[in-house]
């Protein structure tokens, strides 16, 4: 029977607006999320335990506040719910996320690791590639489908179409938007979370080689130039060769 | 300084033309990199042999880089290459591959980089929203994005050495289902024309092939356009929930600019809109706005374009 981990992380809203103060993002009011493509990463830990029995622990490193993505995992189905953190950490890099997440996930005894193919605050994706590497285990990214056995077959896009991928386990898989439904909290699951305890965990890490040095908004772009009515249009792929020299 | 290395990108068997931006970003973070080329015949190293500003290539051999395994892909390099600093192409591939190279060196890995100023490396976050600088002390894994160096020159004449190398698969391809088209794909072209729900109908999504066709573009789509419309695959979705692309030309057509199509494609270099509605946010976006319904512009566009390069 798999152990099955799924990691969450809590970000801001895509929604929302992102602002600087300083030369740091102002988050104090912007409404925090799960990260979208985590809800594809517990749906599809989620039908690997209806295949093949097993628990689901939902994981996430993180202060007091990202207990909330927690219960919303809990909330769709998750059997546990485990926080990672210890006040001295602020802005891990990703050696250090990682020896985290590697120790816990040891300690956990996890057999299959699903996590989203990026946070939605830092896009990077580093994650799911880089614990299966400390832990020694193969991975698949981009994942848009699985079938469970005793490994897991996953469909990813490559360069030539979509490719079936047969993942021996122990493996850690992240999940892109799949061509499925993502199940939704229904009253008895969030009622069951709002009792349920999370289980709160520490970790070694190293000191971070990358520290974040400044956020700043991107440079405006100039106005553009903006013409009526689709006559204009040939005028434009004139612009585009002899302006913008992009033809 | 660290030792500066920079990983080849490879695209159907040969190397990628955004591999000589590769050795500017190089030269940008402090020093001339040793070119390191993945591959199954080192004959291919020979398309880089004159550029300018590296120290030496080393062709990595292995049966590994014919496929997608990223742990093999990274112990065949990892056993090759000197400590250092990596660099290579954010491209989906090469980001786990730095992912895992990082981790075997118990470094760190700065994904998607911009800009490079010595060891202050910037990205975006929050889907381009803002962006994030770091300062990296010691080596690192660094991925960079397309089209934001210039290309290094030609000029150079290095010699290749090869070295074999085997690496730890521990994935199995079962059976790959070929794209139905032979079109581009959006994360790999220069140019992209995306289309939208104001596209009408799936079938009107010959209007938008036919200039990409003009223009050698690939054909992408909003995500309403890949929710309303089973005739359009998901692969085309530029955005949030679909492809980042960065083209040096991107024209959206029938698409609104809500924030999460935005994540997708803000970066491009110039951006042209085609809508119906003068308000709508992609005019906010848009080097060149055109308010009209596509039925009015593109017609007149793909004209135009045809009689400039025809
Ligand atoms: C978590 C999350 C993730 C998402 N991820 C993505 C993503 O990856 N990619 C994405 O694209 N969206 C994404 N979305 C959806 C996004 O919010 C928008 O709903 C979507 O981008 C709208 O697509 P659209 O512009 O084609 O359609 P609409 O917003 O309906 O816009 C259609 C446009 O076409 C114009 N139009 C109509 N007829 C014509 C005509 N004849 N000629 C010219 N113009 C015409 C209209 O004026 C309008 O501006 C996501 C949403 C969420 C919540």
């Amino acid at each position: 029977m798999p152990t099955i981990v799924v990691l969450v992380k809590q970000v801001p809203d895509t929604n929302a607006k992102i602002m600087v103060q300083g030369d740091r993002v102002d988050l104090s009011s912007v409404k925090m999320v799960m990260s979208p493509y985590d809800e594809f990463a517990i749906e599809t830990a989620i039908r690997h335990k209806e295949a093949t029995d097993g628990t689901v622990t939902a994981l996430t490193i993180g202060g007091p506040g990202s207990e909330k993505i927690l219960k919303d995992a809990k909330a769709i189905g998750v059997d546990n719910i485990v926080r990672v953190w210890d006040d001295s950490w602020s802005d891990l890099d990703s050696n250090a996320l990682q020896s985290i997440l590697s120790e816990t996930i040891q300690g956990l005894g996890a057999t299959v690791v699903y996590c989203g193919k990026s946070a939605a605050d830092t896009g990077a994706g580093s994650t799911g590639p880089g614990l299966a590497e400390r832990l020694g285990w193969g991975n698949a990214s981009n994942v848009i489908g699985a079938e469970f056995t005793d490994s897991v077959t996953v469909s990813m896009p490559v360069e030539s179409g979509v490719a079936k991928i047969n993942v021996a386990l122990p493996a850690v898989i992240s999940c892109d938007k799949g061509d499925f439904k993502v199940r939704k909290p229904n009253v008895k699951g969030i009622m069951m979370a709002k009792k349920a305890k999370v289980e709160l965990m520490s970790a070694t890490a190293p000191s971070s080689s990358i520290n974040i040095s400044s956020h700043s908004m991107p440079p405006a772009k100039p106005a553009g130039k903006t013409f009526e009515g689709g006559a204009s249009a040939s005028q434009v792929a004139q612009l585009l060769r002899d302006e913008a020299n992009v033809l | 300084m660290t030792n500066m290395i920079v990983i080849a990108e490879l695209s159907k068997g040969s190397i990628h033309a955004s591999t000589a931006e590769l050795v500017t970003a190089a030269h940008a973070f402090g020093g001339e990199p040793t070119l390191v080329v993945p591959c199954t015949d080192a004959s291919i190293a020979d398309s880089v042999k004159s550029l300018s500003g590296i120290s030496k290539i080393i062709a990595v051999k292995s049966d590994v880089f014919d496929g997608n395994d990223s742990s093999g892909w990274a112990s065949a390099l990892d056993s090759a290459l000197p400590s250092g600093t990596i660099l290579c192409l954010a491209t989906t591939r090469s980001k786990d591959v730095a992912a895992r190279l990082a981790a075997r060196r118990n470094i760190s890995v700065v994904q998607d980089v911009i800009r490079i100023d010595g060891t202050n490396l910037t990205s975006p976050i929050y889907s381009g929203k803002a962006n994030q600088t770091v300062s990296v002390s010691g080596e690192a894994v660094v991925t960079v994005r397309a089209n934001v160096f210039d290309s290094a020159g030609n000029g150079g004449n290095c010699d290749v050495s090869v070295v074999d190398a085997s690496g730890d698969v521990k994935t199995a391809v079962q059976e790959i289902m070929q794209r139905a088209s032979t079109r581009l794909d959006v994360s790999e072209a220069n140019i992209v024309i995306s289309g939208g729900r104001g596209m009408g109908s799936p079938a009107n999504f010959v209007h938008l092939e036919a200039v990409a066709d003009t223009i050698g573009a690939a054909v992408g789509a909003s995500r309403a356009a890949v929710d309303t419309w089973a005739e359009i695959p998901h692969s085309m979705q530029v955005g949030q929930t679909g492809k980042t692309v960065n083209p040096n030309l991107y024209i959206a057509v029938g698409i609104s600019g809500a924030i999460q199509h935005l994540a997708g494609m803000r970066s491009s270099k110039y951006i042209v809109a085609i809508n119906k509605d003068a308000d709508a946010a992609i005019f906010q976006h848009a080097d060149y706005g055109i308010v009209a319904t596509w039925e009015e512009a593109l017609p007149v566009f793909q004209e135009a374009l045809s009689a400039m390069l025809g």
